[in-house]
């Protein structure tokens, strides 16, 4: 007996043809799809579509930066694994090899009547489907006596590249046996383990050369992703080093003063010699200004990543409200796919694909002992569903942390060369 | 031979003192064993055939990437038009770390670092060439799959299309162009072996938890037409 899975699907794919037209635009030959944001989700977008639609569709990207750092691994930058130009890629694959029109600008706008997209440096770019993948911005007023203008002093290095190079420069430049802090972001946030991750790599990386040095984590959270994991691996590399104070000791009541340099802990004055403020955070503003967010989100069908607001905008990423994905990069790189299916299939007619969704996170914490959680999705009625899980375990051998640790290393190399060809 | 002289210099530089030269023959029925971590790609012995790696019968004297009807990468093919050869010395070298000697093949193998260990696997791999002369006649098969799976799942013909589109799903990790620092390439597999392997995981035979994951969801027919479409990549 065999299934013949291509009968099946061309009769399902017939079918959908006739519900969902071809859409040309009137002002031009094909259609054409403008992304916002050349991330994991944006610059994924982009490369799919360009590659599967061969030259069908005009794909625009909308990206302020010449250079992408990737927030993925920024960390290890801190904790000096990596270099900070190795997490450095250019959009110049997508531009040459898949035909991407990357325009480097800042989307202010969307008239979602005319179906445009105004950009900062003038003009506008028409188009018959959006998607904006802009990642995250911070809450305003999130921690009081923090906004962007002291982001020299107290970065919050959650948007990687020059934040990260300053966060990593002030580590380094603490005094012998000085105090580090963070203040940690409430849920939900981009890279839920991120935070610890980072205070690992800080952690490690003053082991190297200022033992005596302290960190104490502000957090208004309970708990957090991977937290025994991380918990068991601070006891074991930095005994002594790490102090944590969560919400039952005020770690949500903090207030900080970037010039005096200190920070408030429910009352409780600390000078820091180097102080990372990871404010709450939000969608980026382009899903705001497009008029698609509930809250701080972008609500979208799980199906598809379609607003829930027009038919015509897709959300992806950090900036979406999608269900139980957790907002990472590998998230928004695996949305985007699904994304980029349906898209072609509206505008071109090509055969569309159930969704199937995926995330994993690895985390370093110390020298080759690298740890992961990862969940698999599907799209239900109301949500993008959590269907099987894993985590590493707390009682793994050093061989299988090390493989664990190069496993993120080919992750790495293997999501750049999704993203950016 | 150059490059063979070369290699054979940067062997005994490596290895000096460790007594497990090229002269070396090792123990054979302990290097069986340790041919465990290779069978899950390599055949060898009577009825041995060409799998995800290719078979190994005949491999001391072969010239590298010269086996016929077997699709290597573009470096084993660059190595090989370099004058690489396999003998003792340079697979020596070789499995000590694959990507030492051959930077973008597509053995997903960490290598072998104890010269003992190579020395004994490659005595037992010997057994099975002509030069040096050692064909056991009746030698069983060593199988190069981890378990078996019905023949009609064997059988169904993959939808390389739909398989496209769930292949994007395995290239945020491994990536398309067949590279593999840290996750294995899956590219170029022979599909009956790409099936075996992805029910394998989906089984819970084999034991790498995002693979369990993203295979455990997969139905018969999409690990088919990952099959297909991972098997008509080109390099």
């Amino acid at each position: 007996m065999t299934f013949n899975r291509r009968a099946f699907i061309g009769t399902a794919a017939a079918a959908m043809t006739l519900s969902a037209p071809m859409v040309r635009a009137a002002s031009h030959g094909k259609p054409r799809v403008v992304i916002v944001g050349g991330g994991a989700g944006g610059a994924t977008a982009a490369r799919y579509i360009a590659k599967d639609s061969e030259g069908e569709i005009d794909v625009l990207l909308i990206e302020p930066t010449k250079t992408y750092y990737t927030c993925f691994f920024s960390n290890l930058v801190i904790g000096g694994f990596r270099t900070i130009d190795s997490i450095a890629h250019s959009y110049g694959t997508l531009a040459s090899e898949y035909g991407v029109n990357v325009v480097h600008d800042w989307a202010v706008g969307v008239d979602r009547d005319a179906r445009t997209v105004a950009l900062a440096g003038g003009g506008s770019v028409p188009y018959d489907k959006l998607i904006l993948s802009p990642g995250i911005d911070f809450v305003d007023g999130a921690v009081p006596g923090w906004d962007v203008t002291a982001q020299n002093a107290m970065p919050h290095a959650y948007k990687a590249g020059s934040q990260t190079a300053l966060l990593k420069a002030q580590v380094e430049a603490m005094p012998e046996g000085g105090t580090f802090v963070m203040v940690a972001p409430p849920n939900p946030f981009r890279c839920p383990p991120g935070p610890y991750e980072r205070i690992s790599m800080v952690a490690h990386a003053l082991k190297q050369t200022n033992p005596t040095a302290k960190i104490i984590i502000a957090d208004p959270k309970a708990n957090f992703s991977k937290q025994g994991l991380f918990e068991e691996g601070w006891e074991q590399h930095y005994a002594g080093m790490i102090t944590r104070i969560g919400p039952d000791f005020g770690g949500q009541n903090v207030t900080v003063n970037p010039a005096e340099m200190t920070v408030d802990i429910d009352g409780e004055v600390i000078k820091a010699d180097a102080c990372n403020v990871i404010p709450a955070q939000k969608a980026g503003r382009i899903a705001e200004l497009a008029g698609v967010t509930e809250g701080n989100w972008a609500p979208v069908n799980p199906t598809d990543m379609s607003s829930k607001a027009d038919p015509d905008i897709y959300v992806l990423g950090d900036a979406a409200a999608q269900g139980d994905m957790p907002k990472s990069g590998f998230s928004a790189n695996s949305q985007a796919k699904v994304c980029a299916n349906a898209v072609r299939g509206a505008l071109t007619g090509s055969r569309v694909f159930p969704a199937k969704y995926a995330n994993t996170c690895w985390s370093l914490i110390a020298t080759d002992d690298g740890v992961k959680v990862g969940a698999a999705y599907e799209p239900t009625a109301e949500k993008i569903a959590s269907v099987d899980s894993f985590i590493s375990q707390n009682d793994e051998d050093a061989a299988t942390r090390k493989t664990t640790y190069q496993e993120s290393l080919g992750w790495y190399d293997g999501i750049t060369t999704d993203m950016f060809g | 031979m150059r490059t063979r002289s070369r290699l054979a210099a940067l062997a005994l530089a490596l290895c000096p003192a460790q007594g497990a030269g090229a002269q070396d023959l090792g123990d054979a029925a302990r290097g069986e064993t340790l041919f465990r971590h290779c069978k899950a790609c390599h055949q060898v012995g009577q009825g041995a055939r060409d799998r995800v790696g290719p078979h190994l019968n005949n491999l001391f004297g072969r010239r590298a990437g010269a086996h016929e009807g077997f699709r290597y990468s573009k470096d084993m093919m660059r190595a090989a038009s370099g004058g690489l050869e396999w003998h003792a010395d340079t697979l020596h070298i070789y499995i000590e770390n694959p990507k030492n000697l051959v930077s973008g093949t597509r053995m997903s193998f960490d290598g072998l670092p104890d010269a003992r260990d190579r020395a004994d696997l490659l005595a037992y791999l010997r057994r099975f060439s002509a030069d040096p002369s050692d064909i056991p006649e009746a030698d069983p098969t060593a199988t190069g799959t981890d378990h078996t799976v019905d023949p009609e799942i064997l059988a169904i013909v993959g939808d390389p299309e739909y398989g496209e589109y769930l292949s994007s799903e395995c290239t945020t990790c491994h990536r398309a162009d067949g590279g593999d620092s840290g996750i294995p390439s899956i590219t170029l597999w022979p599909e009956e072996d790409f099936v075996i392997a992805m029910h394998a995981y989906k089984n819970q035979y084999r034991a790498h938890p995002v693979m369990r994951m993203i295979a455990g969801r997969l139905s018969d027919d999409e690990i088919a037409a990952l099959a297909a479409y991972f098997g008509s990549l080109d390099q």
